[in-house]
């Protein structure tokens, strides 16, 4: 007989009962639905199964399984800024928010070289805070928790992460960088990073969040991050997500763009045993334009998945994404891009492209880019490869006296160039540098 | 001692005989041309002296310095100084120029046991190199060969030369693409390479490089053979006649080739 009603409460449920406890009294009525709201879409959704046509290739059955225990509750790590120094950008030495397992660390952080009128601050401050008008307009207005189990799970946890608001006008020179920093504890630990982000007209910023560990290690990253650009507003993003090999990390970066606003995000993933991201950009004014690139850079016992929607709601919006993967060993990458373009959304230009590099025989992808037009007189591309390095290249290479093994890493890192090139941080370039040449066991 | 001495040099690609039986001798110091219709197989021996995959050497022998050329692998082959410059060279993106010239010196260097350069001396050295081919310093930063029009990717194959400073030189249809400055731009930096210890071997089609760039000997391939040999004045001849009448010499059944009976 099967049990049809009587569906298990997950562990998640009394979890939250422990959060509501510590929040007591300090808590807004409006969150505290949303909370209560929120699991119970998540009770109701459960752990997507491979069976979901959005969940085909990757498999969460040993997450769902796993016995979390809440970051916010594990011991205080003790942390100096020394040993932040792997982790932090130099750019950004005055404008980081830190967060040690899900938890911010004031001590960690520092705000002072961001100019008046610009937030950055811990969402728990905001919450409770005298923005926290501001901040119900808009959390969990975009990131949609009825359909997405994780999202649902995130946002039933919705504390502890980062309000980030760009005034109108405002143009922040200095990067801003929310650094997720998870030390693995004995038993493994879920955080939930919930991150807001709003820049009023014409406000620009560049933000960084990364994802780092102090050590190897299991637990899990359940992140998303809401992005709201009104008009003419523009936002640099890197996402760098260097979790531990023996982490789960799941992401939504749900994006909303205003008119001739400007959003420009890269995604970097070089971390984690299972991951996914699902990263949707709507552009829903005219006038807006969207680059979402990425690169993805996994070895054995690594899984990454990448689901992007970029959404043109509105006319004369333009997009470009390139999503670049480089596979080694025994691991596996997928990739889901879906562009729509809805009715009247006229002189659209969108263009999409994913392009693989296995290094091994053992590798997969599984990659889909999808386009789906509703609108006339548009200008759409989209394409994808999987493929091996190019013999004539590495003969190239060769025959110039780079030995075999050289050229092969000299050709890879070209590969990935195309991506890293692009970002503007120095500091974040040459970390990619080096972690693209480390991975490759390459001195160049 | 010859500097090259090819023996009775047969290879084929996906089984099919391209070169059927190939003589040459180069002594250091010379310039060779080597002449012939497209399709004759000047690319082909080209490529099996740079030790490329693709060609599969069914016979012959080829000593290069007194060493067994075809046992050497094809970067062993280039840190021992054989240099081919591409007829068609390929675009390598996301690498510099730069960085991939400075692994490819330094790996020379390292074999001859000479003193590796860092990044910043390589810069200069590279600057002092590009003088010979009159090449701008922008092209060092950018991706090898990457958005490069036809002549600047020959040119750049020449620079490359001019780095590595090999000991024998194959320069496969160099001169094709070039408008006639590019042509006697390459050519004089060709030229300031040439050293009595070094030989060139220059795979072209046309004569029109020849004016630049003397050679010592000429050979005419056709069907995978060496079909006539000679003195700078055989490129002339050819230059009048066409290769129309050496279309047949060559083939099986004609004169050069036993009868089948
Ligand atoms: N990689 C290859 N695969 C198949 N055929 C080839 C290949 N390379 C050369 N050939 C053939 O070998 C012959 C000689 O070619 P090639 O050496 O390029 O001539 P050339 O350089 O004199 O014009 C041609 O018939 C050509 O089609
Ligand atoms: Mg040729």
């Amino acid at each position: 007989m099967v049990a049809e009603a009587t569906k298990e409460k997950s562990i998640y449920a009394e979890m939250l009962a422990a959060l509501q406890g510590r929040l007591a009294g300090r808590e807004a009525s409006w969150t505290k639905r949303l909370r209560e709201d929120a699991i119970e879409r998540f009770e109701q959704l459960g752990f997507p199964t491979t069976f979901d046509e959005e969940w085909k290739y990757t498999n969460l059955a040993a997450l769902a399984k796993q016995q979390f225990a809440p970051g916010f509750d594990s011991k205080h790590v003790e942390l100096d800024r020394s040993a932040l120094q792997p982790f932090a950008y130099k750019e950004a030495k005055g404008s980081q928010l830190v967060f040690v397992n899900g938890v911010y660390s004031p001590e960690l952080s520092s705000v002072e070289a961001l100019p008046q009128g610009v937030i950055a601050e811990n969402l728990a401050d905001a919450l409770s805070g005298e923005r926290a008008e501001v901040v119900r307009e808009k959390l969990a207005r975009y990131a949609d928790y009825q359909e997405n189990a994780l999202v649902a799970l995130n946002t039933a946890f919705v504390s502890e992460g980062a309000f980030l608001l760009i005034p109108r006008g405002v143009r922040v020179e200095t990067p801003i960088h929310l650094l997720f920093l998870s030390a693995p504890q004995s038993s493994p630990t879920v955080s939930f990073p919930r991150v807001l982000i709003v820049a009023e007209a014409r406000g620009e910023a560049i933000l960084i969040e990364s994802y780092a560990s102090t050590e190897e290690g299991a637990y899990w990253t359940n992140a998303v991050v809401e992005v709201s650009l009104e008009d003419g507003a523009r936002l640099e993003h890197y996402k760098v997500q260097r979790e531990s090999t023996e982490a789960f990390h799941t992401a939504t970066t749900q994006v909303e763009l205003g008119a001739s606003s400007s959003f420009d995000t890269t995604t970097i993933t070089l971390g984690a045993e299972l991951s996914r991201h699902n990263i949707n950009v709507r552009m829903n004014a005219r006038g807006a334009e969207c680059r979402v690139d990425g690169l993805y850079m996994i070895s054995t016992g690594q899984h990454t998945d990448t689901h992007s929607l970029i959404d043109h709601a509105e006319a004369y919006c333009s997009s470009r994404q390139l999503y670049k993967g480089i596979l080694d060993g025994k691991s596996r990458a997928v990739f889901n891009g879906k562009v729509f373009v809805r009715e009247g959304a006229m002189q659209t230009d969108a263009q999409q492209t994913n392009r693989n590099l296995l290094l091994s025989n053992e590798a997969r992808v599984d990659t889909k880019p999808q386009l789906e037009i509703f609108a006339d007189d548009v200008k759409c591309a989209h394409g994808a490869t999987v493929g091996q390095l190019e013999e004539e290249e590495l003969f190239y290479l060769i025959s110039r006296g780079l030995r075999p093994d050289l050229a092969q890493n000299l050709l890879t890192y070209g590969f990935a160039e195309e991506v890293i090139n692009k970002i503007r941080v120095e500091s974040i370039k040459a970390e990619l540098d080096e972690a693209v040449l480390n991975r490759l066991h390459a001195k160049l | 001692m010859a500097l090259l001495e090819i023996r009775d040099l047969h290879a084929s690609v996906d089984g099919n005989e391209i070169l059927k039986g190939i003589a040459l001798t180069i002594n250091r110091g010379e310039v060779h041309a080597i002449m012939g219709p497209n399709g004759s197989g000047k690319s082909t021996l080209a490529k099996v002296l740079a030790g490329h995959p693709s060609y599969e050497v069914t016979g012959g022998e080829v000593i290069y310095e007194g060493k067994n050329l075809l046992e050497l692998s094809p970067d062993e082959r280039a840190r021992e100084g054989v240099f081919l410059a591409f007829q068609y060279p390929v675009e390598v993106p996301g690498v510099s120029n730069a960085q991939f010239l400075r692994l490819a010196y330094n790996e020379r260097q390292k074999h001859r046991g000479e003193e590796e350069l860092d990044p910043l001396e390589f810069k200069d050295y590279l600057k002092e190199r590009a003088k010979v081919v009159q090449m701008d310093s922008s092209f060092m930063s950018r991706s090898v060969n990457e958005g490069f029009s036809g002549g600047e990717k020959k040119r750049n194959e020449i620079l490359q030369m001019a780095v590595l400073e090999p000991t024998l030189a194959v320069l496969d249809e160099t001169d094709s693409g070039l408008d006639i400055d590019a042509l006697r731009i390459v050519a004089e930096g060709v030229n300031q390479l040439r050293t009595e210890d070094n030989a060139i071997i220059l795979v072209t089609h046309y004569q029109r490089l020849l004016n630049y760039i003397v050679p010592d000997f000429v050979h005419v391939l056709a069907n995978g053979r060496i079909v006539r040999e000679g003195g700078k004045e055989l490129a002339l001849e050819l230059e009048e006649k066409g290769y129309d009448w050496i279309k047949n010499v060559g083939k099986a059944g004609a004169s050069l080739a036993p009868q089948a009976g």
